[in-house]
């Protein structure tokens, strides 16, 4: 670039508020123009014009369009010559030039405002952190004055200390020393009183032998009954012989003594065994089941073989009665570790209660609270429906029992109109069905009747008929068909008997035939068994048993006829005559 | 009489058979049976020129004419004690200021053993009733208490502190499991006899605090007179039962204080410690009494080891014993009324009698239907009904 020089520029017209800076001097570059140029900075808005007009004036237009060109063009920007080197300006070119510079502008003074606003946050964080710093001092000042304090107080509190432990200290030395004294007063003592004695003994036996009266000397002693001794034996000589059975009569004593101890203690080890071989056992059934995870199951499997072997081991032992160091170690070492797995079983159920663990654990034993409290609140409502059912099944029962009198004889005629409409009905039914059977039997007897007529009418045929045939019989022939008819003949004149019989029967007066109604059909019916079996045995034949049935038939008819004044009562037996009938 | 230096014989089965011993003037310091009744042994000071003056025990046989003699015998409490099956006698002796123990075979009386003990001054030796074991011990300014077998073996020493006043007291459990040691410091030790360690110690504080413990206090009544019954001159039922007063137990509530009686500090022999102790015959309970709370008896259940029952009473007790065959204890307080304590209950059971009758001590009789209570002058038989268990 071209230097500059500062060179001042004569005073511009109109006004004169321009302040010029000069700033730099630049040296020319080498194609740089004699014209002597100004860099001025950006005047303040009231001098633009000036300022503008400051610059290119009518006189050195050209130098200041090369100027510019030059300028521009070392900024990189084309030239705004037309052409290399002619004079005519490329306006297009100029305008771009502009808008480039004023883009550059723009861009410039952001720039400028973002620094501009850095700067202030920069600013405003400094004078927070200085206020932090100056806090944080304060506060580093509080608490070495604390310190400083509390430091005084632990010196103090330790200077107390070791002043109780000296003062303990003392003590304790002063009681040794108290008892050193004891202990040496005391042997002193003991020595003294040992002196003591001797000269006491010495000093007696002096005044005996001064006060001794020689005759006292004999002591005799004169028995004149000897008494037995306890035992009954006599007395022995002393020899080694006494002396050596004495020692052993001791050591027997001493040995008797010693087994019976040993004794007791034996017995109380094998039940100490036994107690503790059961605890073992039930310290075993307490353990969890090994239906757990499969690493548990491992491990319990394990010791469980190992307690098995154990088990085993001991149960063999005890039956030989081993009381030895080996045998009851190792079930003291069982018992322990059962001891422990048992521990730690009954701490882990305790941890599971605490923290109410649920979901990951399978086991049925285990009820997570959740789901117990899930539980119990549907038993309780359960509870509460059932309560409330019962509560008013009691409501419900009591009014039943104790409402009021006229609600009870309500219900009570409410009752007994139903039942008594039930009846009505039931005896409506009643009266049709028994009117239905009397047409029936009406219908029945004066079929009977019309029947009976007409066998009356068809017997009166049959007998003449059979009066001609037999005299024709007998005019013609005399062996053929003799069995029947005079049989046939025979019932003939029995029935014929029989109907005046019957009629006989109907004159006479019904009451009559009311009371005895039952005896006489009764007869009459025995009567007609008895002619039909009699009638059956003189002829197996078809025909006589016809004559029966049409025999009972007629009986029938009469019975019922009969009967008819007696009422319902005799329903039933009209019944039974009428399954006879076909 | 010892002061005269004889001992006197009567027999109880023949009233005409009389034997005395004369012992002269060398002083009788102390007189015993023997556990076959046919020796008596006569502790005496005896002399002669050439020895220094000691004692010795005369032993002289009522069946034959031989006396022995035992020497050096030391006049403590309890110098000379048997075994139970009186096979064995024990006897402490001293000499040249050293303590030692002798046994003797009580059928020929022939030394068995002699050894010396580790003690300043031997105070008293026992017997355990399983006649292999024997306790000594030394005098209350030491602590210590030697366990020796039959044959004179050291089995175990034990001493429970060292400087205060020592042992005052001991007692062998029936059974010779258990070894009981009252001392000043008002505290009962059991040893027990398989290690002879102490097992437990109990303590006889002034005031009972324990809800579990059952105190019977004595207290007087004096019988309501009817006025209209009195007649004169007044008969001699009625003259003893208007100024006897009756007294009867009653159950006090705990917590209870019972009366202490600070010991005198600078006199020799304080009343202070267990100074009394006896286990029942069945090895269940044990009676102790703490001389500085006198007029109180303290009965431990050796089972459980805790105490069972306080027996307070309104004057100091002068002794108490066990019946020989059931849990029952008698105890007497110089007045004329015997107590008795058993599981079941506790009675108050008056002497009758003119005047009174100042029970001192007693004791009961082998088969525990009757007991002997003696006063100062007088004796007198108490027979006991048996209840008939069918």
């Amino acid at each position: 670039m071209g230097d500059w020089k500062t060179i001042t520029v004569p005073v511009l017209s109109s006004d004169s508020k321009n302040i010029f800076q000069y700033t730099s001097e630049r040296k020319r570059s080498p194609t740089s123009m004699n014209s002597q140029v100004l860099r001025l900075p950006l005047p303040s808005s009231k001098n633009m014009h000036s300022f503008f007009s400051a610059f290119c004036t009518e006189e050195n237009i050209e130098q200041s369009i090369s100027y510019i060109d030059r300028e521009l063009t070392t900024l990189g920007f084309p030239s705004i010559y037309a052409e290399s080197k002619g004079k005519e300006l490329n306006l297009i070119s100029i305008i771009n030039c502009i808008n480039e510079l004023l883009a550059l502008q723009h861009k410039n003074l952001r720039a400028q405002e973002e620094v501009e606003m850095q700067h202030l946050k920069l600013g405003s964080d400094m004078d927070h952190l200085q206020n932090c710093y100056a806090k944080l001092k304060e506060q580093l000042e509080l608490s070495k004055r604390e310190i400083v304090g509390l430091q005084e107080r632990d010196r103090q509190l330790q200077s107390k200390n070791r002043n109780l432990h000296q003062l303990l200290k003392n003590e304790k030395d002063e009681v040794q020393k108290l008892q050193n004294i004891i202990s040496s007063r005391a042997t002193q003592y003991n020595h003294d009183m040992k002196r003591k004695e001797r000269e006491y003994n010495k000093l007696k036996d002096r005044l005996r032998q001064l006060v001794m009266n020689k005759k006292d000397k004999k002591i005799a002693m004169e028995v004149l009954n000897y008494v037995g001794r306890a035992d009954g034996k006599r007395g022995a000589w002393r020899t080694d012989k006494t002396e050596a059975r004495n020692e052993e009569e001791m050591y027997k004593v001493l040995l008797s003594d010693y087994e019976q101890r040993q004794k007791q203690l034996l017995v109380e080890n094998a039940e100490l065994k036994k107690v503790l071989q059961q605890m073992k056992k039930e310290i075993i059934s307490l353990l969890p089941p090994q239906k757990q995870k499969p690493k548990e199951r491992s491990e319990d499997g394990l010791v469980l073989s190992d307690l098995e072997e154990d088990i085993g081991e001991l149960n063999k032992e005890n039956m030989w009665e081993l009381s030895c160091e080996t045998v009851r170690e190792q079930l003291t070492n069982s018992i322990r570790k059962q001891w422990r797995m048992l521990k730690n079983h009954v701490e882990k159920l305790d941890n599971q209660v605490s923290r109410g663990h649920s979901g990951a654990w399978n086991e049925k034993d285990v009820i997570s609270r959740e789901d117990h409290e899930l539980e119990t609140e549907k038993l309780e409502l359960e509870i509460q429906q059932c309560k409330e059912m019962i509560k008013t099944q009691q409501q419900l029962l009591q009014q039943q029992l104790t409402c009021d009198d006229e609600t009870t004889l309500l219900l009570q005629d409410c009752y007994l109109l139903e039942e008594r409409e039930r009846l009505q009905e039931e005896w409506r039914l009643f009266q049709e069905q028994k009117k239905n059977f009397e047409k029936e039997r009406r219908s029945f007897t004066e079929a009977a009747i019309r029947l009976g007529l007409e066998r009356k009418a068809f017997e009166e045929d049959r007998g003449m008929w059979l009066k001609q045939q037999f005299l024709s019989m007998t005019a013609d022939c005399k062996h053929s068909e003799n069995v029947t008819t005079p049989s046939a003949f025979l019932r003939s004149s029995d029935q014929d008997n029989w109907l005046v019989k019957s009629t006989s029967q109907q004159r006479k007066p019904p009451s009559v035939l009311n009371g005895s109604v039952s005896a006489e059909p009764c007869q009459t019916s025995q009567y007609i068994t008895h002619n039909s079996v009699e009638s059956k045995k003189i002829a197996g034949d078809s025909m006589p048993n016809l004559w029966v049935e049409s025999d009972d038939k007629e009986e029938t008819g009469e019975c019922t006829k009969s009967w008819e004044d007696s009422g319902v009562g005799t329903l039933l037996c009209r019944n039974l005559h009428m399954e006879q009938l076909p | 009489m010892y002061k005269r230096g004889i001992v006197q014989v009567w027999s109880l089965e023949q009233p005409d058979w009389h034997c005395k011993i004369d012992e002269g003037s060398a002083g009788l310091v102390a007189s015993c049976w023997s556990p076959d009744g046919r020796h008596i042994l006569n502790t005496t000071e005896f002399h002669c020129s050439l020895s220094l003056c000691q004692l010795r025990i005369t032993v002289w046989s009522l069946c034959t004419k031989s006396v022995s003699y035992i020497k050096y015998p030391k006049a403590c409490q309890q110098g000379v004690v048997f075994t139970k099956d009186g096979r064995y006698m024990a006897v402490a002796e001293r000499r040249d200021c050293k303590d030692f123990i002798s046994i003797f075979v009580c059928s020929n009386w022939q030394l068995l053993r002699h050894f010396d003990t580790e003690t300043q001054d031997l105070f008293g030796i026992e017997w355990a009733p399983n006649g292999c074991v024997l306790a000594a011990w030394d005098s209350c300014l030491e602590y210590k208490l030697l366990l020796y077998s039959l044959d004179g073996r050291l089995l175990s020493s034990y001493r429970a502190y060292e400087w205060p006043l020592g042992i005052k007291s001991v007692a062998w459990s029936p059974s010779s499991q258990f070894l009981a040691i009252g001392s000043f410091d008002e505290k009962v030790r059991i040893l027990n006899h398989v290690t002879w360690k102490k097992i437990t110690e109990f303590e006889h504080p002034a005031t009972i605090a324990s809800k579990k413990t059952i105190v019977y206090k004595e207290v007087e009544k004096s019988p309501s007179v009817e006025t209209e019954r009195l007649s004169f001159p007044p008969t001699k039922a009625l003259a003893s039962s208007l100024f006897s007063t009756q007294s009867k137990y009653e159950i006090s509530q705990v917590p209870v204080s019972l009366q202490y009686i600070k010991p005198v500090a600078d006199r020799a022999n304080p009343k202070v410690g267990v100074g009394m102790l006896a286990f029942s015959a069945d090895n269940c309970f044990l009676a102790t009494k703490n001389d500085s709370i006198p007029n109180a008896v303290w009965v431990w259940d050796i089972r459980r080891l805790k105490l069972l029952v306080v027996l307070e009473q309104l004057c100091p007790i002068q002794g108490f014993q066990w019946d020989p065959r059931q849990p029952r204890l008698a105890l007497c307080t110089g007045t004329s009324r015997v107590f008795l304590w058993s599981p079941a209950g506790c009675v108050a059971v008056q002497v009758p009698g003119e005047g009174d009758f100042q029970i001192v001590s007693l004791s009961w009789h082998s088969s525990g239907d009757s007991m002997v209570l003696l006063s100062k002058d007088n004796c007198c038989v108490c027979y006991l009904e048996r209840e008939e268990v069918k």
